[in-house]
């Protein structure tokens, strides 16, 4: 089975899914190893690679892009749900 | 592959292409360039909305825009093509050219007559410059002569995943070539200063960055109100954005991760290789035209709904987003960066394709754009009132 997301960095502690993802689906990573997905994930959103805590920084394109309000699991879905705008927090 | 098959100038710059411009100085004179396009049809049309009732930074930039196009190297041979009485005179674009030791001709359509005599000319002189640049032949030249514009439009949610970060990797490989890369769009910037800025090779640098993004930003919002505040809207949310950060960044990982050398007015042409950041909008066709002006001789092009637009003289190479839209219209994506999607590809994959065909597309190729003739009118930036 070929990888149903993408990672565009290494640093990156999320990865894109590429298609519709169910709850309990595997989520197969670029090297093939694979995470179970916690809640059903629409195609372009996000999932957890690791367990994170609240206040922790989201990181895509090896860059932050916001941070958590919430605690996360590894194969979670990550979104406005449970990140928040850096942008915010400067206005 | 070290070098490329291009056209040595007299300013020292190297084209892909070998074509003659023909351009107007100002609309009034655009039907003639159309018509002596029509009669020789390897010169490149360059028509325009401007020439005459701007006045402040707009008769600047405007001015500014089509000196440099017609400094682009893809032109051996530029034809103007002038009424008059217009604000920007044939005499000023005829002056800036003799720094490239270019051959031109200027037509005044008040002087020799009327637009039939003007015509008559016009299709006489760019015969002649047609046979003269066709003995010109083209030798090997290293990559740092080549200058790579980035464009995305018609994005989608998969724009910012696929295509863009492909771009990227074009992006880091011609600047590792010595040659540069151009990005703009300051308008898709919004909550990336600090990250551009920390990228900046100079803090001057970092502080033009900074001062660019702010003053796009008030300026938006000054004219759109609450609308400039939905630089992220619902439906990027649907598609899976949560930040405008986040959104931006999609944008400007096609600027690969290298450092910032410079950051240089519209249609400007820079002094620095490397890459470079350029002021101007996120439409399309104007931040094509002010890439063109800074002497890009190439732009790459990503665009997920599928925008099929090109640009006069200037080979664009289309990258979707995603494969059904590539499939759609098939006649207009030279490559599909959705197969990082669908078919297993890395995004590394994805750029290399890409770096191979900008390779091919520089010894000469076509794209899809100018095989399907898809290279419109050029589109000058403005921001004030016309009188």
């Amino acid at each position: 089975m070929n990888p149903n997301c993408i990672i565009i960095n290494n640093m990156d502690n999320v990865a894109v899914v590429v298609v519709k993802i169910c709850k309990g689906d595997p989520i197969i990573l670029p090297d093939f190893s694979s995470i179970p997905a916690c809640t059903d994930i629409p195609a372009g959103h996000k999932i957890a690679l690791r367990d994170m805590k609240q206040g922790e920084d989201i990181i895509k394109y090896g860059e932050q892009i916001g941070r958590l309000n919430a605690a996360v699991s590894r194969g979670d879905w990550v979104h406005i749900h449970n990140i928040f705008s850096l942008e915010d927090d400067q206005a | 592959m070290k070098t490329f098959m291009g056209y040595k100038r007299g300013d020292g710059s190297v084209g892909i292409r070998n074509q003659i411009a023909v351009i107007s100085t100002v609309s009034c004179a655009n039907p003639v360039v159309e018509q002596i396009c029509a009669e020789v049809p390897e010169a490149v049309r360059l028509i325009h909305q401007g020439g005459c009732g701007s006045g402040g930074r707009d008769l600047i930039t405007h001015t500014r825009t089509l000196q440099n196009l017609c400094r682009n190297p893809n032109f051996g041979a530029v034809c103007i093509v002038g009424l008059g009485c217009e604000l920007i005179p044939a005499e000023s674009l005829h002056l800036a050219m003799l720094v490239t030791k270019k051959p031109v001709e200027k037509i005044i359509i008040q002087d020799v007559g009327g637009t039939v005599k003007a015509r008559e000319i016009g299709i006489k002189t760019v015969r002649k410059m047609r046979d003269d640049l066709n003995k010109v032949k083209p030798e090997p030249h290293p990559f740092e002569h080549l200058k790579i514009g980035l464009e995305c439009g018609g994005s989608d949610a998969f724009s910012g995943i696929t295509a863009n970060p492909a771009i990227g990797v074009v992006s880091d490989w011609i600047t590792g070539m010595g040659g540069t890369s151009i990005l703009t769009e300051i308008t898709e910037m919004t909550g990336t200063n600090e990250i551009l800025k920390r990228r900046s090779a100079v803090s001057e640098t970092a502080e033009k960055i900074d001062a660019l993004i702010d003053r796009t930003n008030s300026e938006a919002r000054k004219i759109l109100g609450a609308f400039a505040d939905l630089s992220i809207s619902a439906g990027n949310m649907e598609g899976g954005l949560s930040t405008v950060s986040e959104k931006s960044m999609g944008c400007i990982t096609k600027g690969g991760t290298g450092e910032i050398m410079d950051v240089i007015e519209y249609a400007e042409i820079p002094d620095q290789k490397g890459l470079i950041i350029m002021d101007g909008p996120g439409y399309d066709p104007v931040s094509m035209t002010g890439l063109a002006a800074s002497g890009c001789q190439l732009i790459l092009f990503s665009t997920g709904r599928g925008s099929p637009l090109g640009f006069p003289g200037v080979p664009v190479i289309k990258i979707s987003s995603n494969t059904v839209v590539s499939e759609c219209l098939k006649d207009n994506i030279d490559i599909n960066a959705g197969a990082a999607l669908d078919k297993g590809k890395s995004i590394e994959d994805i750029g290399n394709m890409i770096i191979d065909m900008t390779v091919r597309v520089a010894n000469g190729e076509k794209t899809s754009s100018e095989v399907h003739g898809q290279d419109g009118i050029v589109c000058l930036y403005s921001m004030d009132r016309t009188f």
